[in-house]
Order: structure tokens, then C-alpha cells, then sequence
């Protein structure tokens, strides 16, 4: 496959799952697109990670297993769900620990540079694959609802409608900035040794977990982390004046960084972290404009912020839903009062799942 | 947007003395008939709910696009996207309302008119409605101006301040009128820019807006709007056009 920012790759394996039945007329797709840290495990559990060695699911069912399921808002009853991993992913996609067939060895940093327009290009192959024309509705939160926008513009035909859930049309600066201490954590760990960590010693752990742990902070709200923990210490007993864990918020990071580093692949983090960064609507499909791009839109949209979200701001997604709407096609835009921050779109079930019934049933 | 009004000696003693001679005793002694006449007048309760809805739906062409600012929970534009196959966009302030919304299907931009409609391109919509919506926006004129350059034409509803049973009120009881449709204590009424008929049509003639139909609720009744409906129209429901 040929790459938006140049070069080639290939072959390309997809791993995808899917819920539900597509219908004879295959018309009754939902496309849901995981984000940064996501996967194409949305729903249920996992009864194959003895084989599959994704220990870290018998913990948990899929990551949107409140929305996805039979009888809930993506009701696979009547929808035929499919979610892919994206190519550089760590979970069967394609990817940086995937083998490059011209050395026999893990790409490792030789992966070539991927962006979201690839993903979604490489989506369409498995829609065309799968022998579906055209989605009833794509669905995404964060670097998901990215997709979900970017399958809009680049293929317009195949998208009834789609749903964009705290994610605006380009990461803020402040985003980019967030990803790029993320990355120095990951790039200066002394076990990086260039992406090529692979073998018997020790990654980038530390690297990776303090990565994590940073964006894991940009996902919550300071109200929300008030209200988790406070200034809670983590043992009962009083403050010991040394560096280790004291607070219950320190705690909980540590928790993060540690179960991430568990589940995923530093270069993996690297290379869709910068894909995040690279995403702009406006400027690929627009010459710089919002307005322009959003014209080529023929999806009716959902956009969904919440008012606490500082990653993806209310006002930054408001642009997005404002410039859907003078297409003239119907734009829904709804900011929900929530205190769970950039994390909101995969707490606050309850509006979302209301949101997206109404939505996908009309 | 504070331009002292051209006539604001009226509202002094001063001014009230160049009111023609016998003005206000006729207007007091029409309003005494009006009482009188419907005082035996038994209207039945929840007449006139809803009443521009009706209209409205009779008012609008069936395909046409449809803006409706401040769209509350959908129900207008639900009825019209379904009997008139109508095209329709809301926007609304309140998040519970754009819940309902989208329950019934209607797309919605959660957004406070406040701070405009700019983002919505000239000549987008066929019709733009402002039903009960008027005298709660902060800035009325520019949102009337607003209407009229982004739809062909505005439905604009709104409870008329001059009904007699209005200015009884404020006269008699020197109290910020409570009505059936004016139900709210002056500290906790969301109608912040209360206007009449009169303010409307004068709107209309100084701005160069035409008024191609007019409705008005009288006794919880909906009918053709009149020259002289100033006392009797509790709500008033009008169609315009620039120019």
C-alpha cells in the first residue's frame, strides 16, 4: 500500500473483530474506530487470550462493552459492528514489532511513518474486502472520532453517517505538546536503543509508563481527580517525607503506566502518537480551511464534547460541528455536562449511548 | 444598540400632555368593554397549547429547508420532518433539551443564540422559525436581522405585552404582569425583551420587512391577524420577508 507521507508498505495484515450479522444487503454496518490506546477488542470477553497472550483482557471486557452489545446503543441485534486494529498498532495489525519480510527482523523504527488518512485508506480495503459499499455509520471517540471525520471527507459515498465524540478536526498545540514529552520519555529511556528492543533485555518500560502516565493526566479533569482522590494518602498511616508512592493520585498513575506497559508496544505509541499529532483535517482537504473541507462531507454527523474535556475542547469540537453543519446535511452537536474529562466519551455511557440511539435510528 | 427612542418625551409628564386629547380615555374604556365582554367567556383549558405549530406546518412548503432557533426538545421540527418532509436543523441551548432532540431524530446544534448564528452561510434555509424565542434573546434585532439573511423567510412567534388583560394587570395591580401566558414572577421570567404587536409591525415597516402573513390567539382561539388585534392578541404569529 502506498502511504500519504511516502513510501510503501506491505504485506499489510488487518486484524479486525465484528459483532452481530451483516444484514443480506450488507446496509447495517457500524465502523468503529478505537483510539490512541484502543483496539479492536470493543465488546464482551476475550476467550482467547490463553492463545492470543493478551493476558491483561481477562481483567476487563472490551473497551466501549457498555455501548456495543446486544439490546444496548449499537445494538448488534441490528448492527453489524466492525472495528480494525490501526496499521502500526501492537494488537495484530501491522505494525513496528511486526516482522519487515526485507530483514526478517521486527520493523521496529525502519516502520515507515503512517497518518490517519492511511488508516482510514486501509479501512475502505477492508470494507471493500468485507463487500461493503457504503457504512450505515462510522463511529469514533478521540483519535477514533478522527477517523471517523477523516472517512467522512476521504470517502463520502460510503458514509450515511458518522460520529465524532471529543475530537476536533486537529490536535491544540497544547496536544502536541503533551504527545511530544510523551515520546522524549519513550525516546531517551536508555533501554530504547533505537527502536530496537526486541529481543531477550528488557524495552522502554519506564519510558513508556511515564508516557502514559502523562497523557493518562490529560484524559481526566482536575475537578474529577479532586473528586477521586483528593489529597488522600495511599496508606492509611501518616506521610513519610521520602519519594515513593504517598498519594493516593500517585497511586493510581503508577497503576496506569505499569498495566499500559503490560499491554503495549513502545514504537507503537511513538508512531500513532505522531499520527495524532499529523492529523488536520483543514489542511488536507480543505487548503487550510475548515469550512472548505467540511464541504465535501455528505455524512450526517454527531458530535459529542464534554465540558470538561481539555484535551479536544468543547470549543475546538464546536468549530468541527459548525462547519458540518453548513453543508446543509444535519449536524447534531451536543456538549454534556461531565466532570470525567477527555475520558468522558468512554465513562459517561448513559448520554452517549442516548446520543448515538437516537442517531444511528433515524 | 441603546438608541434612545425619537418619541421618548411620551414617557414623561411632559410628553403624556401632547397625547391627542381623549386618547387614553377611549383606549381605558375599550379595555373596560374587552373585560366585561369576555368576563362570562369560559375558555377551555389547554386551548391554544401548541397553536403555532399548526400553522407553522400549514405555513411551511413541504420540502423546504428549515431552521428552527431555539428548537427546545424537537417537537416542531419532528412534526415538520415527518408530515412535510422538511429538512430541518435546531439549535438550542439547553443539553437536556438536545437530549430529546436527538431522541426524536432532530438534528440539533447545542449553542446559546447569544453569541449568533454567524457560522450558518446566507440564504441556507427556506424558513427561519423563532417560536416563543424573541423576547428571551439577549440581542432581538440582530438575531431578527440574523433570520432574514440566513432563511428566505422567519416565523416569528411571541406573546404580545399590549393584550389587555396585560395592561390590567400592570395598571391595576402596579405589579410586572403574570398572565396565563406571561406565568412567571419578574425575578425568575426568562422574557427579557418583552415587545407587542405594535413593536413588531414597527420593526417590520423601519427595516424594510414585509409582512406576508399574520396569525393571532385571541380567547385561545388561532385566526387571521387584524388591524386592530393590538388589546385582543395574546400571542401573535407572523411570516416575513425582506423587502
Amino acid at each position: 500500500m502506498e502511504l500519504e507521507l511516502g513510501g510503501r508498505i506491505g504485506p499489510v495484515d488487518v486484524e479486525y473483530e465484528t459483532y452481530g450479522t451483516l444484514s443480506p444487503r450488507k446496509d447495517n454496518v457500524v465502523f468503529v474506530a478505537h483510539a490512541l490506546s484502543g483496539d479492536a477488542h470493543v465488546a464482551g470477553w476475550d476467550e482467547e487470550t490463553e492463545r492470543n497472550g493478551r493476558a491483561w483482557r481477562k481483567r476487563k471486557p472490551g473497551w466501549w462493552d457498555a455501548i456495543v452489545g446486544p439490546g444496548k446503543a449499537i445494538d448488534t441485534h441490528r448492527y453489524f459492528v466492525i472495528c480494525p486494529n490501526v496499521l502500526g498498532s501492537c494488537y495484530g495489525t501491522t505494525g513496528p514489532s511486526s516482522t519487515d519480510p526485507a530483514t526478517g527482523k521486527p520493523y521496529g523504527l525502519a516502520f515507515p511513518m503512517v497518518t490517519v488518512g492511511d488508516w482510514v485508506k486501509l479501512h475502505a480495503r477492508l470494507l471493500d474486502a468485507l463487500g461493503v459499499a457504503r457504512v450505515a455509520a462510522v463511529v469514533g471517540g478521540s483519535l477514533g472520532g478522527q477517523q471517523a471525520l477523516e472517512m467522512a471527507l476521504a470517502f463520502p459515498d460510503r458514509v450515511e453517517r458518522a460520529v465524532v465524540l471529543a475530537a476536533a478536526a486537529r490536535l491544540s498545540t497544547q496536544g502536541l505538546a503533551f504527545n511530544a514529552v510523551g515520546r522524549y520519555c519513550i525516546l531517551n529511556d536508555p533501554n530504547f536503543r533505537g527502536g530496537d528492543y526486541y529481543g531477550p533485555d528488557s524495552g522502554p518500560d519506564t519510558g513508556l509508563a511515564a508516557a502514559r502516565m502523562l497523557a493518562h493526566i490529560t484524559y481526566l479533569s482536575d475537578e474529577g481527580m479532586h473528586e477521586k482522590f483528593g489529597r488522600r494518602l495511599q496508606s492509611a498511616g501518616e506521610q513519610r517525607a521520602g519519594f515513593g508512592i504517598e498519594f493516593a493520585v500517585e497511586s493510581y498513575l503508577d497503576y496506569q503506566g505499569r498495566a499500559f506497559v503490560e499491554r503495549f508496544d513502545a514504537n507503537s505509541y511513538l508512531y500513532i502518537t505522531r499520527a495524532m499529532d499529523y492529523y488536520d483535517a483543514a489542511a488536507t482537504w480543505g487548503g487550510g480551511s475548515l469550512i472548505e473541507a467540511c464541504r465535501r462531507v455528505r455524512a450526517r454527523a454527531l458530535v459529542v464534547t464534554f465540558d470538561s474535556d481539555w484535551l479536544y475542547t468543547p470549543g475546538d469540537c464546536k468549530d468541527l460541528a459548525l462547519a458540518l453543519a453548513r453543508t446543509g446535511v444535519g449536524v447534531t452537536f451536543a456538549n454534556i455536562p461531565s466532570r470525567f474529562g477527555h475520558d468522558s466519551f468512554l465513562v459517561e455511557t448513559q448520554k452517549v449511548g442516548r446520543l448515538l440511539r437516537g442517531f444511528l435510528t433515524h | 444598540m441603546t438608541q434612545p427612542r425619537a418619541d421618548q418625551n411620551l414617557v414623561s409628564d411632559r410628553g403624556l400632555a401632547h397625547l391627542p386629547e381623549g386618547l387614553f380615555e377611549q383606549r381605558a374604556a375599550e379595555i373596560a368593554a374587552l373585560m366585561r365582554a369576555r368576563k362570562a367567556r369560559v375558555v377551555p383549558e389547554g386551548t391554544g397549547a401548541r397553536w403555532q405549530e399548526e400553522i407553522i406546518s400549514r405555513e411551511i412548503p413541504a420540502g423546504a429547508s428549515v431552521l428552527d432557533l431555539g428548537c427546545g426538545d424537537g417537537f416542531l421540527l419532528e412534526r415538520l420532518m415527518r408530515e412535510r418532509d422538511v429538512r430541518g436543523q435546531g439549535v438550542e441551548i439547553d443539553p437536556e433539551q438536545v437530549l430529546s432532540c436527538a431522541d426524536r431524530g432532530v438534528p440539533v446544534i447545542q449553542a446559546d443564540l447569544g453569541t449568533g448564528i454567524g457560522w450558518c452561510p446566507d440564504k441556507a434555509f427556506d424558513v427561519v422559525v423563532l417560536e416563543e424565542t424573541l423576547q428571551t434573546l439577549q440581542n432581538p434585532r440582530e438575531m431578527l436581522d440574523e433570520m432574514l439573511r440566513v432563511g428566505r423567510r422567519g416565523i416569528v412567534s411571541f406573546p404580545n405585552f399590549a393584550h389587555y388583560r396585560v395592561v390590567v394587570d400592570l395598571a391595576a395591580r402596579s405589579r410586572m404582569p403574570v398572565t396565563e401566558r406571561l406565568p412567571f414572577y419578574w425575578y425568575e421570567s426568562a422574557n427579557i425583551h418583552l415587545l407587542t404587536l405594535r413593536d413588531l409591525l414597527d420593526w417590520a415597516s423601519s427595516s424594510g420587512v414585509r409582512i406576508v402573513s399574520g396569525y393571532a390567539l385571541v380567547d385561545g382561539v388561532p385566526r387571521e391577524l387584524r388591524a386592530d388585534d393590538d388589546l385582543v392578541a395574546e400571542e401573535v404569529l407572523v411570516v416575513v420577508e425582506r423587502g
